[in-house]
């Protein structure tokens, strides 16, 4: 039975190790030895971390087949160091239905380079005026248990609540896109000095804390499981951190971008840093950089949203909101938030793998790296880093906002239930990763 | 000075510049042959995505007199808005001979994007983008202004000590955003009044005094008032409860056109929503300089064409 | 580099005195005369000339300036020139004798470009040109008919004139 050994990889807590794979699962931690056939990886110097598991990624597919795959968008995660992502609803159609979600859950599973969980929708078309068939999303093949209109906010505060209170049945949690509506019309940037002097629309702070503030106590007042994507603001963190000291079920998640960029980035007019929620003050940065630390922040999610050139390479108010982030995401949180003493490695592992996890209630994941958990994981060389540059993407689009920006980490391979889709740094070619998927290896 | 894009970054001495040859510019209006052989040769494109027949003429106008061949492209209903992108705009422009661009857009920063993306090689002038800039008719105001305050003895001359107050909606005004940064460069002392709904965040940090009310402004005995044009619009989004209510507090009225400074000189950028933020008298009376504003847009035009399009160096005269 | 002093003060001023009256000689009684001095030290010079004749047949001159950049053959070769101001005296050039006025004259291409710009302003009786200095080099048929003084150059040698009005001192000099 041939499989794959590790050798000498650092486990997060700082011991090292050598790691042995076999049938999808992990077979050996500790001091282990090659049988025949077995591929070995040596990886001194590398930290084993836990596959990765992104909670808010834009796959496009069905519908934006131009700006991303499913296939294309789980190659990116995997060169990432992603295994699991959960896909948004905001597709053509919408993940409304049992029968969309099910599509893009098969598609992940043939294509094998990571698990694809999708989202399923709040209301249909996420139109926010009628409540999605949240029941036959989850006890569909896919098992559904995000649900998020995200992109756009479930605003209503009486469909919000029904929301919350109908999906506590099925154990599952709404993940709100927390944008005040009337307050953000024709928003284009964080709402400050930067955006009057450019005369682009703010979108101020107050938008996005007064539908979290509404949202924490809809949840305790229904009982119910919330999740807020994309925190981008202090006073936000203030909001989450009032409702998990009074004891409410809430979690909250952060993207990269917003631990390492402000609106000044906005300053050259360049469309490739406009991203819904904006980016912000670089106090913001500071507070949601402290709140992961201090675990107010509960994970790091993508909000990988691929779009096309053409869809940037325009004037700002036209242009389309959003950054892909899959590639880059541990490389950010490396620079942001290990290489400034404020989470160390086992953390992100928390943040990036086991939490995010845990709140999809994706399984596989709550033993990361034992004998007989499946075997997700991913090598990282944190020693290494790389100056950005978008030809070297391996998703379909182009638009990410560190081109030139040199950051630290790589990649070094990543294993999905015991199959290799990067190796050497390279991704593993998609015949390969979907032959060794569909027999279990 | 390659491209015009703001006056944010606009030096004293660049701008100073400016006026000094556009009052070269002036005096070729009253000769025989209006026309100057500077720009023989060189295409001017204006590229106008949002509609303004006063702007676009203007600067049809001072391309004509400089001898540049002229392209108007007008970019609403064609292929532009079916989705072509600005990129593949500009580059078709650029393959067409453009030499400079005048670009007019709905969005901020739009020109600057032109200028900077990467994408051409032609001097971009900024005739107005969204609510960002107009730089140009921020350069005729300050034109006007020192021609009424010095007269034949502008040249070389700048505004200090001139004290301009600006009113009405500063947050949607590209007008004002140009004004207060040229004005405040060039050594004016600049008043901003607007309703707190109609103020831009972050204006407290512009080199200006912001009010509230008009009657305190007008209190500080201005060289000049400039009424920026209100969109009636604007009181559905709830800037303000009526026309009326505004006029009575923000607009230049008869009563307070008659309090004014018997000197003070009255500015509109156009078109004047008559009765909403400026009465007829004031806009007829002889103190209005909205007439002059137009003629003096070509003057201004034709210099910002000279100093960008002319040289090998990009107006570094 | 070296620059070998040509003209002095009184040099200079004994040039313009012989200019003034080669041109009163040559107007023979016919109308009006009009310096126009090209900017910036042909002004200078159109002033002097003009206040010289005033002092031997008052009345009979006026006096302006000419700017010749948007003329130039050169534009788009040459770094950007602002151009200065065009003063046309009030009485017009319509049927006047102008007298274009230079420092130096050299290829010939402004005085090119001046003929043009004159042509935007009126038609002239005729048009005569002044110049300081005739250094040679001409590119195009064009002489001058007054010349105070003639300075064969070569063309990597560069001709200076400072005028007291302009530079704080009167002086012309060579240099190569
Ligand atoms: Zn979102």
């Amino acid at each position: 039975m041939s499989g794959i050994l590790i050798r000498g990889a650092s486990l997060v807590g700082g011991d090292r190790a050598d790691i042995r794979i076999a049938d999808g699962s992990i077979v050996a931690v500790g001091s282990a030895s090659a049988e025949s056939g077995d591929h070995v990886i040596d990886a001194d110097g590398l930290v084993a971390l836990p596959g990765l598991v992104d909670l808010h990624t834009h796959l496009r597919e069905p519908g934006g087949e131009a700006s991303e795959t499913v296939l294309t968008g789980t190659r990116a995660a995997a060169a990432g160091g992603f295994t699991a992502v959960f896909a948004m609803a905001n597709t053509t159609p919408v993940a409304d239905t049992a029968g969309v979600v099910e599509q893009v859950e098969a598609l992940g599973r043939q294509h094998g380079y990571a698990t694809v969980r999708p989202i399923g929708a709040v209301t249909v078309g996420l139109a926010g005026q009628q409540l999605a068939e949240l029941g036959a999303m989850a006890s569909s093949r896919a098992q559904v248990r995000v649900f998020s209109d995200d992109g756009h906010c479930v605003a209503d505060p009486l469909m919000m609540r029904r929301a919350l209170e109908y999906v506590a049945a099925f154990d599952g949690v709404v993940a709100q896109h927390a944008q005040e509506p009337r307050l953000t019309e024709g928003a284009q940037m964080n709402e400050g000095p930067l955006s009057g002097e450019l005369g682009l629309t703010g979108w101020p702070a107050a938008a996005e804390e007064s539908i979290i503030a509404r949202d924490v106590l809809l949840a305790e007042h229904t009982h119910s499981r919330l999740h807020v994507c994309h925190v981008s603001t202090a006073g936000s963190v203030d909001v989450v951190r009032w409702a998990k000291a009074r004891g409410i079920q809430v979690t909250a998640e952060v993207t990269p971008h917003h631990l390492l960029l402000t609106d000044e980035t906005a300053r050259d007019y360049d469309a490739r840093f406009k991203v819904n929620p904006p980016l912000r003050r670089a106090e913001d940065v500071a507070a949601l950089r402290a709140a992961v630390a201090d675990g107010t922040i509960d994970i790091v999610a993508t909000d990988h949203a691929p779009h096309p050139d053409e869809s940037k390479e325009c004037a700002w108010s036209e242009a389309a909101f959003g950054m892909v982030g899959l590639e880059s995401a541990l490389s950010v949180v490396q620079h942001a938030l290990v290489d400034t003493g404020m989470l160390d490695w086992a953390s992100v592992a928390r943040v990036l793998s086991t939490t995010p996890a845990h709140i999809g209630r994706l399984a596989g994941y709550d033993r990361p790296l034992s004998v007989g958990a499946p075997a997700h994981l991913t090598l990282v060389d944190p020693a290494a880093s790389r100056t950005w540059s978008p030809g070297e993407l391996r998703g379909r689009s182009r638009n990410t906002p560190y081109t030139g920006l040199t950051l630290p980490g790589r990649v070094v391979a990543t294993v999905h239930g015991g199959v290799p889709t990067v190796l050497d740094g390279a991704l593993v070619d998609a015949e390969t990763v979907a032959a060794a998927a569909g027999t279990g290896r | 000075m390659r491209h015009l894009l703001s006056t944010k970054d606009l030096a004293r001495d660049d701008a100073v510049r400016i006026l000094d040859v556009a009052e070269e510019m002036a005096a070729t209006a009253d000769r025989e042959v209006k026309k100057l052989p500077a720009l023989r040769g060189k295409t001017i494109v204006n590229l106008f995505f949002e509609d303004s027949t006063r702007t676009r003429l203007s600067f049809e106008s001072a391309a004509k007199r400089l001898s540049a061949d002229v392209i108007t492209f007008s970019a609403k209903g064609s292929s532009v808005s079916k989705g072509e992108s600005l990129k593949d705009t500009a580059q078709t422009l650029v393959a067409m001979g453009a030499d400079a661009i005048v670009v007019r857009h709905h969005a901020s920063g739009a020109a600057h994007r032109l200028a900077h993306a990467g994408w051409i090689d032609a001097a971009i002038i900024n005739a107005g983008d969204g609510t960002h800039e107009h730089p140009t008719q921020a350069l005729l105001d300050a034109f006007t202004l020192r021609r009424r305050l010095h007269g034949e003895d502008a040249r070389g001359r700048a505004l200090d000590g001139a004290r301009v107050v600006i009113v009405g909606d500063i947050l949607h005004s590209r007008v004002a955003r140009s004004n207060v940064w040229l004005l405040a460069t060039l050594g004016a002392e600049v008043h901003l009044v607007a309703p707190r709904t109609l103020q831009p965040a972050g204006i407290e940090a512009w080199p200006a005094t912001v009010h509230e009310l008009l009657d305190d402004a007008l209190a500080t005995g201005p060289d000049a008032v400039m009424m920026l044009r209100i969109q009636r619009e604007r009181m559905h989004d709830a800037f303000f409860p009526t026309e009326r209510e505004y006029a009575r507090i923000w607009g230049l009225t008869a009563e307070r056109f008659a309090a004014l400074p018997a000197d003070t000189i009255v500015m509109h950028p156009g078109p004047m929503n008559r009765g909403l933020e400026i009465a007829s008298v004031a806009a007829d009376s002889t103190r209005s300089t909205v007439l002059d504003q137009v003629t003096n847009g070509v003057s201004i035009r034709m210099a910002v064409l000279y100093l960008l399009v002319s040289g090998t160096d990009g107006g570094r005269a | 580099m070296s620059a070998r002093p040509v003209l002095q003060t009184a040099d200079i001023g004994r040039a313009l005195r012989r200019i003034a009256h080669e041109i009163l000689e040559a107007r023979r009684g016919d109308g009006r005369l009009v310096f126009l001095g090209i900017p910036t030290r042909g002004a200078a010079l159109a002033k002097r000339l003009h206040s010289i004749v005033e002092q031997i047949e008052p009345g009979v001159a006026e006096a302006g300036t000419l700017d010749v950049t948007m003329h130039r053959d050169d534009l788009g070769r040459s770094a950007t020139r602002a151009p200065a101001p065009t003063r046309i005296p009030s009485g017009g050039i319509d049927d006047a004798v102008v007298v274009l006025v230079d420092d130096v004259l050299f290829s010939g291409r402004t005085v090119r470009a001046a003929l043009d710009a004159l042509a935007d302003h009126g038609r002239p009786r005729a048009v005569r040109l002044a110049v300081l200095v005739d250094r040679g080099h001409r590119e195009l048929p064009i002489r001058a008919d007054f010349v105070g003084k003639n300075l064969p150059s070569a063309t990597s040698e560069r001709v200076f004139v400072r005028l007291t009005e302009v530079d704080g001192v009167d002086e012309v000099a060579i240099s190569s």
